[in-house]
């Protein structure tokens, strides 16, 4: 168990992946499943092995328990990522820590006995589930921290997209959250991207690597607002299937408030927004336009694909 | 100007809506001469395609004058050329147009993350055809904007009359792509679900490419007396016979070497309970689309032999024979037609006086009366076969 980090061919990092924390969210789901189903089908022999086989009350609230531990399981086991869903069996645990707790007060001898040990086996089931969903909820954080990748096949050579790439004035034509960027010197240019409420945010960005045809990587320069940088690369694909390019973005997120508007800076959702560029990208590089229709006259967007319009010409504009 | 649009499920009206303008260099705007109503634009009548909106102008079969170029269009076209356009909207750029694969171009789907969500992949635009499918109006109109014009418009320099032309916008390379999918060897038998446009024009088609028996299905009598007195078929009505051993029966017990499911997801069956069973499926979204005639054409080809799926279908299906299927080693072949592909050769065709589409006209209207001709073509009335629409 333990982070995965994969270093491709050209020397970049590529995604870090935690397989340790999804894996234990899907043994902790597994466990979820035989307790309840235990709890459930063998409630008597099951709360005399807790000590409360006295209480009819008692043996009410493990068969709830047990119902419980099946929606856990749930929870951990049907979605495609366990994601923060074992947060749930950490509240389970509290309330039945409460409630075997409760239980404790007023028994004695033997079945006090059994109680201690259910106390201790809960408390260490407790301690294994908060230490898994805090390791989620890190995990997780590192992700939507700023990056962002995507990838497109285009029907151009290396050479012809590299070099519209490399001329940085040509990406607002596909990206629509950038105004503008001017080249300034060889290596360095500027760049405006729409902010909200009609302003923008510039920065000053430098190519630190470049390799005619493969690579280039940039970043801004020290002193911007929205620290950020990105790399894009260029691979022929097998048998004269064009150009493979793959893109990654980074954007540092130094405090909240910046950090929401670094957010902004990039689109609400820069993992949506680098699939919309991309697409745009195609279109443009293959076709020598964007690809629109009356119900999507600005073109291929995620964002604006809820708000379409009806397949009618608009008004013609005076 | 004047448009047949989407209003609702079953509801289509004629209304006034802007004229379309150029959006992009290789843009061209077509004046309508003619245009026609498709069996798949009854798909989206009867609301079976998802994502279409009240207002949506309908129609991805049509031809005209071209009134407005963009300046990236020039090279081949002139204003004033009589063209007909194909219903895919496609780049010719991208690998899959250079392919010959037009009905799926890469790039000229604006909806194509939704598409992707639907189908892992997304197809190419077409005109009038949902949101799926981009967004594009249609051409049951005055006037339509055609995308890519250098790619889709097909310059017609022959008097030839619309009716012979104008199909080779759809159904007709439908029909022929059709055929040709199914690698027809002199002296095959080839059975054909649905006697409608498509079917009839495959029949043509399968006996151009060397077919020695054309079958086709339907419950229609006069759809059956077409096929037969037009396009030369034998004819099966499914609702006096059963249809595999029919088949069975005509080839000796071998089966059609290639079968065409030219109905898509709106089949009916013989059997009102089964029919019933599916339709009830399809009315809580459990299967979305009705293979009737899907599922016959895989139990009655020959071992070995190739179905082609031509008919449209939007979603999913319930009770694929899929053991049937691989046990018997069929192939299976499908898509919406890559026009681009067929439009030169079969105007090549119609020019030689090979094929002419236009026995399949039956009813000729006003665009104004466009929600009429949805109701006879939908209905069955006035044995309709094709409706097609003049401004």
């Amino acid at each position: 168990m333990g982070v995965r980090s994969v270093t491709d061919t050209l020397g970049i990092e590529r995604a870090a992946q935690d397989r340790g924390s999804e894996g234990l969210a899907r043994l902790l789901g597994w466990v979820s499943l035989g307790l309840g189903v235990t709890a459930l089908a063998g409630g008597s022999r099951v709360a005399q092995a807790c000590g409360v086989d006295d209480s009819r009350t008692a043996r009410m609230v493990l068969r709830a328990a047990g119902a419980r531990e099946l929606g856990h399981a749930a929870a951990l086991l049907i979605p495609r990522r366990a994601g923060l869903a074992g947060w749930t069996r950490v509240a389970g645990d509290v309330l039945d820590l409460a409630a075997t707790g409760q239980a404790m007060r007023n028994r004695r001898g033997e079945r006090r006995r059994r109680l201690a040990y259910t106390m201790a086996a809960l408390a260490g089931i407790t301690a294994v589930d908060l230490y898994a969903s805090i390791r989620a909820t890190q995990r997780r954080r590192v992700y939507d921290g700023g990056r962002a990748y995507g990838s497109v096949t285009v029907n151009r050579t290396p050479e012809e997209t590299y070099n519209f790439w490399h001329d940085f004035e040509n990406l607002p034509r596909f990206m629509y959250h950038l105004e503008s960027v001017r080249r300034t010197d060889p290596r360095r240019s500027r760049w405006t991207a729409k902010a909200p409420a009609g302003r923008s945010v510039q920065w000053e960005a430098e190519i630190i690597e470049d390799r005619p045809n493969q690579l280039i990587r940039w970043r801004s320069v020290d002193g911007a607002r929205v620290p950020n940088g990105g790399s894009v690369r260029f691979m022929p694909a097998a048998g004269n299937r064009g150009t493979e390019v793959r893109i990654e973005l980074e954007y540092s997120v130094p405090g909240r408030a910046m950090g929401r508007l670094a957010a902004r800076a990039f689109g609400e959702n820069p993992q949506q927004q680098i699939c919309d560029d991309l697409r745009r990208f195609k279109q443009v590089i293959e076709t020598g336009e964007i690809a629109r229709s009356d119900g999507m006259p600005d073109g291929t967007s995620v964002r604006a694909q809820a708000r379409q319009r009806p397949a009618r010409p608009l008004a013609r504009i005076a | 100007m004047k448009a047949n649009c989407w209003i609702a499920p079953n509801r289509v009206a004629v209304e006034d809506v802007p004229d379309p303008q150029i959006l992009n260099p290789r843009d061209a705007v077509v004046r309508v001469t003619s245009s026609a109503i498709c069996g798949s634009d009854l798909h989206l009548l009867d609301g079976f395609i998802p994502a279409m909106k009240r207002g949506d102008i309908l129609g991805h079969e049509f031809m005209g004058e071209i009134v407005e170029l963009g300046q990236s269009a020039r090279d081949g076209l002139r204003v004033g050329d009589r063209v007909v356009v194909g219903f895919p909207i496609a780049c010719g750029d991208c690998i899959s147009c250079q392919n010959g694969l037009y009905s799926v171009c890469e790039n000229s789907n604006p909806n194509a993350a939704i598409a992707e969500l639907a189908m892992g992949h997304s197809p190419a635009g077409i005109f009038g055809y949902s949101h799926l499918m981009g967004g594009y109006a249609g051409g049951q109109a005055q006037y339509v904007r055609v995308p890519y014009a250098d790619v889709g418009a097909l310059k017609i320099e022959d008097d030839l009359p619309d009716e012979k032309v104008l199909f080779l916008s759809d159904v007709l390379p439908t029909g022929y792509m059709a055929a040709e999918q199914c690698d027809i060897k002199p002296g095959d038998t080839v059975a054909i679900w649905g006697a409608g446009p498509v079917g009839q024009l495959a029949t043509v088609s399968a006996y151009l490419l060397g077919a020695g028996r054309v079958i086709v299905i339907d419950r229609y009598p006069y759809r059956l007396r077409m096929a037969r007195d037009k396009a030369g078929a034998e004819t099966i009505n499914y609702e006096e016979t059963d249809v595999l051993d029919t088949l069975r029966e005509m080839t000796a017990g071998r089966g059609p070497d290639a079968c065409i499911d030219a109905v898509g997801m709106e089949g009916h069956h013989a059997s009102a309970a089964l029919h019933a069973y599916d339709r009830a499926k399809q009315a809580v979204k459990v299967e979305t689309d009705r293979p009737h005639a899907l599922r016959e054409a895989i139990l009655s080809c020959r071992n070995g032999g190739t179905i082609m799926a031509i008919g449209a279908y939007g979603g999913f299906i319930d009770k694929f024979p899929m053991g049937s299927f691989m046990n018997r080693s069929l192939t299976m072949r499908s898509g919406q037609a890559h026009v681009q592909r067929y439009m030169r050769p079969l105007l090549e065709r119609i020019r030689r006086g090979e094929i002419d589409p236009s026995f399949i006209i039956t009813h000729t209207l006003r665009l104004h009366d466009t929600p009429q001709g949805y109701d006879i073509f939908k209905n069955k009335q006035e044995d309709c076969v094709k409706v097609i629409l003049k401004p």
